[in-house]
């Protein structure tokens, strides 16, 4: 048991100081868990304008943890979850936004793969059709598309 | 013919793919544009850096156009455009406001004194709350602000010779050919 101990203390030190961690980043005064759970949704949502790949909730960047208190006391101020995403647009535009509004300049975002999906349908099944035509009267068309590809 | 239609696909990829890195390297990936552009700028109500017990605010700046620098002594990129600052601030033909951002003013005033103030004016927002408002994200980001008190251009990263030539002296141009 004694040979065991180091080993164990190191594992409850590395179990704790994680919790301790990750307190120390954003240590803020939630009332309830709902609201805990609302902010963390809210901040997962956006996103941080320095490290451009991480979400407000994950980053470590200074702005970050400003734009994160801003969310908590705009929440304690009772504002609506499109409210705060609205004053953040409103500053930085749609960027900090992870799911973008439809809107003019988005519609090749969101349609666009829908487009191109469409778009090979159609050639699959203007292909599939004219070898059915082609190919079911005349025999050799079969050995002239082997030759082909 | 048919058999040429994978070459012409393959063609047509690498022309994407050659698109794609040409673009890439023709603008900021980093760079957000900035939703303020042509709207007053934010109310701000900001201490002057060497004299905290003064306030200097959007409305007492009206009536003359001005740039607003946003830089920190913390911030290395500043550190690359100070120079430039410092040999062509005085010819661009509004005054230039320092922004300092998110710096103790101890470490900003000394840093000025090392390098040299290129500021007609600094401000100070230690909290950096302001600058949310500004929509700033780093350091340094540049302004124009007209005499209306709106933004007309922003800069987003340091500021060279060619950005200050191709872009802000021409945006300042137009300024003064608006006004009567």
């Amino acid at each position: 048991m004694m040979r065991r101990l180091p080993s164990l203390l190191c594992l409850l030190a590395l179990l704790t100081s994680g919790v301790v961690f990750a307190q120390a980043i954003d240590p803020l005064p939630f009332k309830d868990r709902a609201e805990e759970v609302r902010f963390q949704k809210l901040t997962r949502e956006l996103r941080c304008l320095v490290c451009q790949n991480e979400n407000l909730a994950d980053s470590n960047a200074d702005l970050a943890r400003d734009l994160r208190h801003e969310v908590f006391d705009q929440m304690q101020a009772g504002k609506s979850d499109d409210q705060i995403k609205q004053y953040l647009v409103d500053r930085y535009s749609d960027f900090v936004l992870y799911d973008p509004p439809v809107k003019a300049g988005t519609l090749l975002l969101w349609f666009g793969p829908l487009a191109i999906l469409l778009a090979g349908a159609g050639v699959v099944v203007f292909t599939i059709r004219k070898r059915g035509r082609t190919e079911t009267p005349i025999d050799s068309a079969t050995n002239d598309q082997g030759e082909d590809w | 013919m048919r058999r040429m239609i994978p070459f012409f696909a393959f063609v047509l990829l690498a022309g994407l793919l050659g698109f794609g890195i040409w673009w890439n390297t023709q603008h900021d990936q980093r760079e957000v544009p900035s939703p303020l552009i042509n709207k007053p700028a934010p109310a701000f109500v900001l201490p002057k850096l060497d004299e905290p017990s003064r306030t200097v605010s959007r409305d007492s700046m009206l009536g003359k156009p001005y740039l607003i620098n946003v830089f920190g002594s913390w911030c290395i990129a500043c550190g690359e455009e100070h120079p430039v600052l410092m040999s062509e601030g005085k010819n661009i033909g509004v005054p230039l406001v320092g922004y300092n951002y998110k710096d103790a003013p101890e470490n900003a005033k000394a840093w000025l004194a090392q390098h040299g103030n290129p500021y007609d004016l600094i401000i100070a927002d230690e909290e950096g709350r302001t600058a949310i408002d500004f929509g700033v994200y780093g350091a340094p980001e540049s302004f124009l602000v007209d005499a209306k008190g709106v933004i007309r251009y922003k800069h987003i990263g340091p500021l060279t010779s060619d950005v200050i030539a191709k872009e802000l002296k021409p945006a300042i141009a137009a300024l003064a050919k608006e006004q009567p």
